[in-house]
């Protein structure tokens, strides 16, 4: 089995994640975890940045749009 | 809330009230509709049309179909979806975009998302892996609601609105969100293999900027 170099590796975590890798792809990437910690961290650093993005919430509605479709809704009714 | 008071026991996440509510014109049920999805329909629309403005009759369309047909909404798909689905084909008709583009464009993304100068060259013993000074570190674990916690999102988010569109777009659906593969597939369009390459390019340009920020700030 060709063993993975971390430059390679860098570029499949989503699919990785996905569980989209074939299974050649995804024992060399799990084989390759096993001793490299550097893209241990990495795959660590890109699970957070998914849960911190998760975290974001969107600004209040601005009031005015939001006054607009309540109104939309009692025209409608 | 006056769906509780009527209804005592329905909670106003339970879907199947609260289409019920809406067929029966309770405006509170409306309202509670607009407030949980609105906010992200808009964040959406935007990758798809020119401006603001365009991005808000979009989404005030989209309501307006889910008034005329609430009577007809089967459930079949959750709410959310069929929400986000309706939005985004009238947003495309709006928007002008065409889709040749945007697959081209995906096919025009090559390149690595990690700058390559972190990796050892040909001539080195280990080429392709990190150089020793250039290893990736643990993010710091944040507890939501954490100072540093906050300040991440808050980076973040800048990240994330500052993405070209289509990326910021399925990042958006799955991370923010919460849409699985499949189901962005559907609303967008795309190939599950095109939305791959948009969420990991998405995703790697707001890791990177999590990791600058959390180098310059310890």
């Amino acid at each position: 089995m060709k063993s993975m170099d971390c430059n390679e590796l860098v570029e499949l975590v989503t699919a990785y994640l996905d569980g989209a890798l074939d299974a050649d792809t995804r024992a060399r990437f799990d084989m390759h975890l096993l001793d490299c910690d550097g893209c241990a961290n990495y795959l660590q650093q890109f699970r957070e940045t998914v849960r911190t993005v998760g975290r974001i919430r969107d600004d209040e509605l601005d009031p005015a749009f939001r006054k607009r479709l309540l109104d939309a809704f009692k025209d409608f009714r | 809330m006056s769906l509780r008071l009527r209804q005592p026991g329905i909670p106003l996440t339970d879907e199947s009230a609260l289409i019920a509510a809406l067929s029966a014109g309770d405006e509170t049920a409306f309202a509670h509709l607009v407030d949980q999805h609105a906010a992200a329909m808009l964040r959406v629309a935007r990758g798809y049309v020119p401006t603001r403005e365009i991005a808000e009759e979009v989404v005030q369309e989209t309501w307006i179909a889910l008034i005329k047909g609430i009577d007809k909404f089967e459930g079949r798909s959750s709410l959310r979806t069929w929400l986000f689905s309706v939005m985004i084909n009238i947003a495309k008709a709006r928007g002008m975009r065409e889709r040749r583009d945007a697959d081209a464009a995906i096919a025009a993304c090559t390149g690595g998302t990690v700058g390559p100068k972190r990796f050892r060259t040909a001539d080195d013993p280990y080429p392709g892996h990190w150089r020793p000074d250039e290893v990736p570190s643990p993010f710091p674990d944040t507890p939501e609601g954490s100072v540093l916690g906050n300040e991440l999102v808050a980076v973040a988010r800048r990240e994330l609105d500052k993405l070209p569109e289509r990326q910021r777009v399925v990042v958006t659906l799955r991370d923010m969100l919460g849409f699985d593969s499949a189901e962005v597939r559907d609303l967008l369009d795309i190939s599950t293999a095109n939305q791959r390459v948009l969420l990991h390019r998405g995703r790697a340009a707001v890791r990177q900027v999590l990791e600058d920020y959390l180098v310059d700030h310890s």
